[in-house]
C-alpha cells in the first residue's frame, strides 16, 4: 500500500512539473506580451517594466528563478494589478469559488445519490424513467444554457433573485443550483449503475435473509459498494466544479478564481495565469491521488493491478 | 465441415434449437434492437431532421445569414421571420441553421481527429503489449490528470482563434478515452484463435490489426464515437460562449447562445431558440449513443 501511494505520488509530482514547464514556455512563446496592450508605453518605460519583472533576463534564467520562488510558495507579482502578488489574488478569489463549489457539490451529491438509488431500487418504474431522463438532460444540456434560462425565468420574470452579483445569501441560490444540477446528473447515473450491480449480489440476499429491513439493506449494505463508481468520478468532478465555474462565474458575475483565470489569460498576465494553472493542476492531481488511494483501500483488486 | 471453408456464415453458427431462418448478421440484430428503443429512434429522427434542415435550409431561405435589415432589428417571431431577427436585423432561423452547420461540422471533424488518434494509439498499445503498452498507457494516465480545459482556453486565447486549431485542440483532448477503450478491446480480441490463424498464415502486424482485429471491435468504437460527438460539440460551444471559439462573421450554436444570453432580458427568443435546438441535438446524440450501446451490447466501462 505504501509503495502504491508513493508511486502514485511521484507520478503526480512529475505530471505537475510537466504542466508548470509546458505552461511557462507556452506563455513566453505566444505572440504579444503583458504590456503590448498599453499603447502609451514608450520603449524606455517598456524596458524598465521588463527589467522590474525580470523579463529582460534570458529565458532559462527566468524559468529557474520562477521554479526557485515557487519552491518557497511564492507565485510572483501580478503583471496587471500593480503592487499585488499572485498569492494575494488567489487568496482573495479562491474562497468565493470554494463556497460556490461546496454548495453545488452538496446539492449534486444529495440529489444525485438519492435519485440514482431510488431509480435502482424501483427499476423500470416511472421513478426510474424520470431519473434517467433527468440524468440524460443534465448531461446533454450545458450550464451555459441552463444558467441563462434560469436567470430569465426566476430573476427576470419572477424577480425572486438578482440576475447577477455575489452579495447576499440569495445570490448563492441560482449559481449553486445551476452548477449542482450539472454534476447531479452524472452522479445519479453512476449511482444507479453501481447500485444495480450490487443489488444482485449474494451478500445482499444474505442481508435480506437475515431479516434486515429494506432501508437498512440499501443504506448499510448496498450503498457501500454501489457508490464505488461515484467515488472514481468525484476526483475529477470536484476539480471540475472549480474549473467548470468559468462559465457560471461569467454568467453570474461572481468574483471567483474561474473568471479571474479567463481574464488573466486575455490580459496576458503571465504570472497570474501560471499561478492559476498550478493551483488547478495541483488540485486535480491531489484529488485524483486521494481517489486512487480510497479505491485501493476499498477494493484490493485495484491495488494488485497497479 | 472442412476447415478450409472461408464462408462467413459458417463462422457464426446459429443456436440449434432455433429454426434457421435467413442468416441474421450481428449488425442486423443490433439494428432490430435499436429500432425497438424509442429514445434512440427519437434521437435518430431528430438528428436527421436537424441535419437536413441545417444543410439545405440556408439554401432555400430567402435570407442570407449575414443579410441585415437595419430597419427591422429585434423583430419578434412572425410569418416573415419565423424565429425573429437579431440586433442587426438578421434572420435568426437562417443564422441558427447556418450556425448548426458549423457546430455539427466541428463536432464531426474534431471527433474524427479524436477517433483517428485514439484508435491508432489504443490499437498499437494493446496489440504489442509489454513495455511499450506500459509506457503508452502511463502517458495516457498522466495526460488524463492534466487540466485540459485550461490548456484549450490558453491555446485559443493566445494563438488567434482559428478554426483548424479548434479542431486540433478539441481532438487532442477527446482521444484519451477512445484510446483506453480500443486498447482493452484489442487485448481481448488478439488472444482469440482466428488471430492466431491469421498469424500462422504469415500475415503482417498491420494486416492483422486492420483486417482482423479492428473489424471485430467496431461496435465499441461506433458507440464511443457517437458519444464523443456531443462531448466535442459541448466543448466547442463552451469555448464559443467564452468568446474563444468560432469568430464572427461565422457563427455556431455556442456563439448564438452567447449573443442571446446578452440580450435575453428584452428579447428572450434570441436565447430560447438557439438553446433549444442545441440541447435537443445533444440530447438526441446521447440517446442514440446509449441506444447503440445497448443494441451492440457493449459493456460500459465508463459509466
Amino acid at each position: 500500500m505504501l509503495r502504491f501511494i508513493t508511486s502514485r505520488f511521484l507520478q503526480s509530482l512529475l505530471a505537475l512539473f510537466l504542466v508548470i514547464t509546458a505552461t511557462f514556455f507556452m506563455l513566453r512563446f505566444v505572440p504579444g506580451g503583458p504590456f503590448t496592450a498599453e499603447k502609451a508605453v514608450t520603449p524606455e518605460i517598456l524596458r524598465n517594466l521588463e527589467a522590474h519583472y525580470g523579463l529582460d533576463k534570458p529565458l532559462w534564467r527566468q524559468y529557474l528563478d520562477y521554479l526557485g520562488s515557487l519552491a518557497q510558495g511564492d507565485l510572483g507579482p501580478s503583471f496587471k494589478y500593480p503592487n499585488r502578488t499572485v498569492n494575494e489574488i488567489i487568496a482573495d478569489k479562491v474562497p468565493v469559488s470554494a463556497e460556490l463549489g461546496a454548495l453545488a457539490l452538496s446539492l449534486a451529491l444529495v440529489l444525485g445519490i438519492s435519485l440514482g438509488t431510488l431509480a435502482a431500487i424501483r427499476r423500470n418504474t416511472w421513478i426510474d424513467y424520470t431519473a434517467s431522463t433527468f440524468g440524460m438532460a443534465g448531461i446533454s444540456i450545458p450550464t451555459f444554457v441552463v444558467g441563462p434560462l434560469l436567470v430569465l425565468a426566476f430573476a427576470i420574470h419572477l424577480g425572486w433573485f438578482n440576475a447577477s452579483g455575489w452579495y447576499g445569501p440569495l445570490d448563492r441560490v441560482l449559481p449553486a443550483i445551476v452548477l449542482g444540477l450539472a454534476y447531479a446528473a452524472p452522479i445519479s447515473r453512476l449511482t444507479r449503475g453501481g447500485m444495480l450491480e450490487v443489488l444482485n449480489q449474494d451478500f445482499i440476499r444474505t442481508a435480506r435473509a437475515k431479516g434486515a429491513s429494506e432501508f437498512r439493506v440499501v443504506t448499510r449494505h448496498a450503498l457501500r459498494g454501489g457508490l464505488l463508481p461515484v467515488i472514481t468520478y468525484l476526483g475529477p468532478a470536484v476539480a471540475g466544479i472549480l474549473t467548470g465555474s468559468f462559465v457560471i462565474e461569467t454568467i453570474f458575475q461572481i468574483p471567483g478564481i474561474g473568471r479571474e483565470f479567463v481574464n488573466s489569460a486575455f490580459n496576458r498576465d503571465y504570472t497570474l495565469v501560471l499561478g492559476t494553472v498550478i493551483l488547478y493542476a495541483g488540485l486535480i492531481m491531489a484529488l485524483n491521488l486521494v481517489v486512487d488511494i480510497v479505491q485501493a483501500w476499498l477494493n484490493p483488486k485495484v491495488r494488485l493491478e497497479a | 465441415m472442412p476447415a478450409a471453408s472461408p464462408s462467413p456464415i459458417a463462422a457464426r453458427p446459429s443456436p440449434v434449437d432455433e429454426p434457421i431462418e435467413k442468416g441474421n448478421s450481428l449488425w442486423h440484430d443490433a439494428w432490430l434492437r435499436l429500432r425497438k428503443n424509442k429514445l434512440a429512434v427519437f434521437g435518430m429522427g431528430t438528428l436527421a431532421i436537424v441535419a437536413v434542415a441545417c444543410l439545405f435550409g440556408p439554401l432555400i431561405s430567402p435570407y442570407g445569414y449575414e443579410e441585415q435589415e437595419l430597419n427591422n432589428t429585434f423583430a419578434s417571431p412572425s410569418w416573415q421571420h419565423w424565429l425573429g431577427t437579431d440586433q442587426l436585423g438578421r434572420d435568426l432561423l437562417v443564422r441558427l441553421l447556418d450556425g448548426g452547420q458549423v457546430s455539427l461540422g466541428v463536432g464531426l471533424c474534431a471527433t474524427f481527429v479524436a477517433l483517428t488518434i485514439g484508435v491508432a494509439y489504443g490499437a498499437v498499445s494493446g496489440f504489442f503489449g509489454g513495455k511499450l503498452d506500459a509506457v503508452m498507457m502511463r502517458t495516457v494516465d498522466i495526460m488524463y490528470s492534466l487540466p485540459f480545459t485550461i490548456f484549450v482556453i490558453l491555446l485559443m486565447v493566445f494563438f488567434g482563434r482559428n478554426i483548424v486549431l479548434l479542431f486540433v485542440a478539441i481532438g487532442a483532448v477527446e482521444w484519451l478515452t477512445m484510446a483506453r477503450i480500443v486498447r482493452s478491446q484489442v487485448m481481448a480480441v488478439k488472444k482469440m484463435e482466428f488471430i492466431e490463424a491469421a498469424r500462422s498464415l504469415g500475415f503482417g502486424h498491420r494486416r492483422i490489426i486492420f483486417r482482423h482485429i479492428l473489424p471485430n471491435i467496431l461496435g465499441p468504437i461506433i458507440v464511443y464515437t457517437t458519444l464523443t460527438i456531443p462531448a466535442v460539440m459541448l466543448l466547442e460551444a463552451f469555448l464559443s460562449f467564452l468568446g474563444l471559439g468560432v469568430q464572427p462573421p461565422m457563427s455556431s450554436w455556442g456563439v448564438l447562445i452567447k449573443d442571446g444570453a446578452e440580450k435575453m432580458e428584452e428579447y428572450p427568443w434570441l436565447l430560447q431558440f438557439p438553446a433549444a435546438i442545441f440541447s435537443l441535438t445533444l440530447l438526441s446524440l446521447n440517446f442514440l449513443g446509449d441506444g447503440l450501446r445497448d443494441a451492440l451490447d457493449v459493456r460500459s466501462s465508463k459509466d
